[in-house]
C-alpha cells in the first residue's frame, strides 16, 4: 500500500469515469435531447434574443458538444470520486473494495447532485434569466460546497456516537441531523424559481428527470466499473481465485 | 464460492487504510486539476470568462445544461 496504489486507483477511476461518460451520454442523447430541443422552440418563438447567427450548430451541440461535456465531467468525477475511495478505503467500517467504490459513488451521486438538484434545479434553455447567472452560479455551488461539508459532518457524527448508541442508532441519528440542517438551510435560501410564464410545465419536468437520469447513470455505471476495476488492484488473490473458477 | 466456509468475509480484513500523506500528494494536485475539468465544462463564459468569446459556452451548451449546471 503505497502512492503507486494511490496512483492505480487514480487511473482507473479516471477511466471508470470516462466509461459511464459513455453511457450517461448515450441517455442524455437519447432521453435529454428532446426536451432540450422542445425548450429553444419555446424559446426562439418567445423571445428576440436568442436569435443571431449560430455559433456552434445544434446537431453538433446534440452530439459531438454533448459528448464532450458528459466525458470531461465523467473523467472530472471519476478522478475526484477515485481519490475520497482511495480515503474512505478500511474508513467507513469494514466493507470491500467493490462496496466502499458504490458507497463513494452513492455519496457523489446523492451530496455532489440530488441534494443539491432539489434546491437548484436543473434548468433547459429559456430558463434562467442571463443577468443573474452570476448569482445563480454562486448558489448553485455554494449548496454543493455545503452538502458535502454537512455529508462530511453527518460521517463524522456518526463515527462519534457509534460506541455508546450502536451502528444503527447512531446512522439514523447522523442522518436525521444531515436532513433537518439541510431543510432549515434550503429554506432559508433564495428561491430558485426562474421558469419564465407559459414555459411548458411538462416540458420542463421531462428535462429536469432527464438530468436526473443522466446523473444517475453516470454515477451509478462508476461505481459498478470502478469497484471492479479498483477490486483488481486491492484484492488480487479474489479476482485469481475467481479466474481459477472459471477456468476449471 | 469455496470461501464460504472460512471465516466470514476473509478478504475485507487484508484492506488496511491508505495513509494519508501517500494521499494528499495525489489529492491536492489531481483535485485541482480535475476542479478546473469541471470548471471548463460547467461554468467557463457562463458566470465567468477565462477565454473570450462564447466558443466554449456553446460547444458544452447541452452537456451543461443535462448536467445540472445554470447556464445562462
Amino acid at each position: 500500500m503505497n502512492s503507486v496504489t494511490v496512483r492505480t486507483l487514480l487511473v482507473r477511476g479516471m477511466l471508470a469515469g470516462l466509461g459511464a461518460g459513455v453511457l450517461a451520454f448515450v441517455f442524455a442523447y437519447l432521453v435529454g435531447e428532446g426536451p432540450v430541443d422542445a425548450a429553444i422552440a419555446f424559446e426562439e418563438s418567445n423571445s428576440h434574443e436568442h436569435g443571431g447567427e449560430e455559433l456552434v450548430s445544434r446537431t453538433v451541440q446534440s452530439t459531438a458538444g454533448l459528448a464532450t461535456g458528459v466525458l470531461v465531467f465523467g473523467v472530472a468525477i471519476g478522478g475526484i470520486a477515485a481519490l475520497a475511495f482511495c480515503f474512505a478505503l478500511g474508513r467507513v467500517g469494514r466493507i470491500g473494495a467493490r462496496a466502499t467504490a458504490s458507497f463513494t459513488a452513492l455519496a457523489g451521486f446523492l451530496l455532489l447532485y440530488l441534494i443539491p438538484t432539489l434546491k437548484y434545479p436543473a434548468n433547459p434553455p429559456a430558463v434562467g434569466n442571463p443577468d443573474t447567472i452570476g448569482e445563480r452560479t454562486i448558489l448553485f455551488v455554494g449548496m454543493i460546497v455545503l452538502s458535502v461539508l454537512l455529508g462530511i459532518a453527518a460521517v463524522l457524527l456518526g463515527r462519534r456516537l457509534a460506541p455508546g448508541w450502536g451502528n444503527w442508532n447512531a446512522s439514523i441519528t447522523a442522518g436525521v441531523a444531515f436532513v433537518a440542517v439541510m431543510a432549515v438551510t434550503m429554506a432559508v435560501l433564495p428561491s430558485g424559481d426562474n421558469t419564465p410564464k407559459g414555459f411548458p410545465a411538462n416540458d420542463l419536468w421531462e428535462f429536469r428527470i432527464a438530468s436526473i437520469g443522466t446523473q444517475a447513470v453516470l454515477w451509478a455505471a462508476f461505481g459498478l466499473l470502478f469497484g471492479y476495476l479498483a477490486e483488481r488492484v486491492l484484492e488480487p488473490r479474489v479476482t485469481r481465485g475467481k479466474v481459477s473458477a472459471l477456468a476449471a | 464460492m469455496a470461501q464460504s466456509t472460512a471465516a466470514p468475509t476473509p478478504t475485507t480484513q487484508t484492506l488496511t487504510p491508505l495513509p494519508l500523506r501517500t494521499i494528499a500528494p495525489w489529492a491536492v494536485f489531481f483535485g485541482v486539476l480535475m476542479l478546473v475539468l469541471l470548471y471548463f465544462v460547467g461554468a467557463e463564459q457562463g458566470a465567468t470568462a477565462l477565454v473570450s468569446g462564447e466558443g466554449v459556452h456553446e460547444w458544452v451548451h447541452d452537456a451543461r445544461h443535462l448536467l445540472g449546471f445554470p447556464c445562462h
